[in-house]
């Protein structure tokens, strides 16, 4: 192999019927990097995120996760849903709306991947998924149901689910976007914690402070082209781009505490 | 002013008895083919292959559309005629009242399973589960609790409508009570005690089904 990124995307376009959301996205997230895509609601960065893990099939390019890859386009045949499956078994994803099962237990719902995916004998399963619970500091949740724990726990809860899966990448889709001020700063601490243990993250956000305190690189994004992107602190604190500059200008760009922004 | 006398139904308590064994086990063999052919065709109505999707539909308005009173005639009489294959009364009824039942059951199992979240599909495409995966350990237990309500409903209905296959003479309970209220010349006494056996049937089951709306409104 001639990268040694992590994830690759190149050439990436997707249409929804006459609207083109990505127009020729090139992407690529070195091991360990933590990427955070911003950009107005409608920018396509929710889809980019879902093209990499291929919930969103693309209409051209390119993507490739770890040695996995795929074409996309003309010529090239659709890949069928036991190769779509094995691939996305290698990402995980954590939604805005949390999706955890609510028919499970919190352990199932994080056992729920190695059991039938990975096809894990329960007796592995279970300690896997009580340790990754133990991390994002919900062991005593273990019985619970989803709908008896706080949107900042559920989200946590989904978070550990697709850590079950030991994924080679995590994909982070406004993680926080539906949680209350006060529950974001749990869920932001859990992130934070992954990407200081060297897991590679993409992560779309609009939480503008934590993009620049976790993220190595900041891409942002309008109208399904990437319109700047570099090291974290500098599209932040100094954008070249108008756009950009316009966009982060509704944000308060410094606060340490993630202020309930726009 | 007409005089009841129902002394005389005694005489036929066990010929009664026997319809509503034939009944019974009717409804719960029509109401079991029937599930099976209703999931059969929802999972066929929703799937991307369209020829399948087409034939699950067209299978449904059919017999959807259509009396299950001419569908028992038809499957009995005309079908021999026009097919060459021939059956017995009791499995023309047999196959007429789950085909029925088959294309109500299969608008509510699709109709429960598109009421769940797409974001539990994503979940479980998320997590590397396969289609049919996903459908029998997240999607299915979700919306089957949705659906018990108006499937059970169904059922009910179903058990009524097994009433019709007596014109094939099936001895099911109401035909059974037609041969009693011919013996006996007193067919008011016979038809009033047949509705009320139905009746104490199926109302304890209607209790239950609203028992089970009250849970699935709580734990919802």
């Amino acid at each position: 192999m001639t990268s040694q990124s992590k994830i690759e995307v190149a050439a990436l376009r997707k249409c929804f019927g006459d609207l083109e959301v990505l127009k020729d996205i090139n992407l690529s997230v070195e091991p360990g990097g933590v990427v955070a895509l911003i950009g107005p609601s409608g920018s396509g960065k929710s889809t980019l995120l879902r093209c990499i893990n291929l919930l969103v099939v693309p209409d051209g390019g390119r993507v490739r996760v770890g040695g996995d890859s795929f074409a996309f386009g003309t010529g090239t045949r659709l890949p069928g849903v036991k190769e779509l499956a094995r691939f996305r078994a290698n990402t995980g994803m954590v939604f805005q709306h949390f999706n955890l099962f609510p028919h499970m237990s919190v352990l199932a719902n994080v056992m729920e991947g190695p059991l039938t995916v990975r096809g894990l004998p329960k007796a592995k399963a279970e300690p896997l998924a009580r340790s990754l619970l133990a991390k994002v500091g919900l062991a005593d949740k273990a019985d619970a149901y989803p709908n008896k724990l706080s949107g900042g726990q559920k989200q946590r809860v989904a978070i550990a689910r697709a850590l079950a899966m030991e994924p080679e990448v995590m994909l982070f889709d406004e993680a926080t976007s539906a949680l209350d001020p006060e529950l974001v700063g749990e869920v932001l601490a859990v992130m934070r914690a992954l990407a200081k243990e060297g897991m590679t993250m993409v992560i779309v956000t609009h939480e503008i402070a934590f993009a620049r305190e976790v993220a190595d690189r900041v891409i942002f994004m309008r109208d399904g082209v990437v319109v700047e992107e570099g090291p974290a602190q500098q599209v932040i604190d100094a954008p070249r781009e108008a756009a950009t500059r316009a966009f982060l200008s509704h944000f308060h760009k410094r606060g340490e505490a993630p202020a309930a922004t726009a | 002013m007409y005089h009841w006398d129902f002394g005389l139904v005694w005489t036929y308590r066990w010929l009664l008895l026997d319809g509503l064994g034939v009944t019974v086990g009717f409804t719960i063999a029509i109401v079991v083919l029937g599930l099976v052919m209703g999931l059969a065709a929802a999972l066929a109505k929703l799937s991307a292959f369209r020829p399948l999707a087409w034939l699950a539909s067209a299978y449904v308005e059919v017999f959807r559309c259509t009396p299950l009173l001419v569908q028992l005639v038809w499957f009995y009489y005309a079908m021999p005629i026009l097919t060459g294959i021939e059956m017995s009364a009791l499995t023309a009824g047999i196959l007429a009242l789950s085909l029925y039942g088959g294309s109500f059951y299969a608008e509510i199992i699709r109709g429960g399973i598109v009421s769940i979240d797409r974001g539990q599909t994503e979940a479980g495409e998320a997590l590397g589960m396969l289609p049919a995966q996903i459908m029998r350990r997240v999607v299915l237990p979700q919306a089957l609790k949705r659906m018990v309500p108006p499937l059970m409903n169904q059922s009910i209905i179903q058990f009524k409508n097994t009433s019709l296959v007596s014109v094939l003479a099936v001895p099911d309970l109401l035909y059974q009570g037609q041969v009693a209220a011919h013996d006996s010349y007193r067919p008011l006494e016979l038809y009033t005690v047949i509705a009320i056996i139905y009746f104490l049937a199926l109302f304890p089951l209607t209790l239950l089904v609203r028992r089970g709306e009250a849970r699935l409104a709580t734990t919802d």
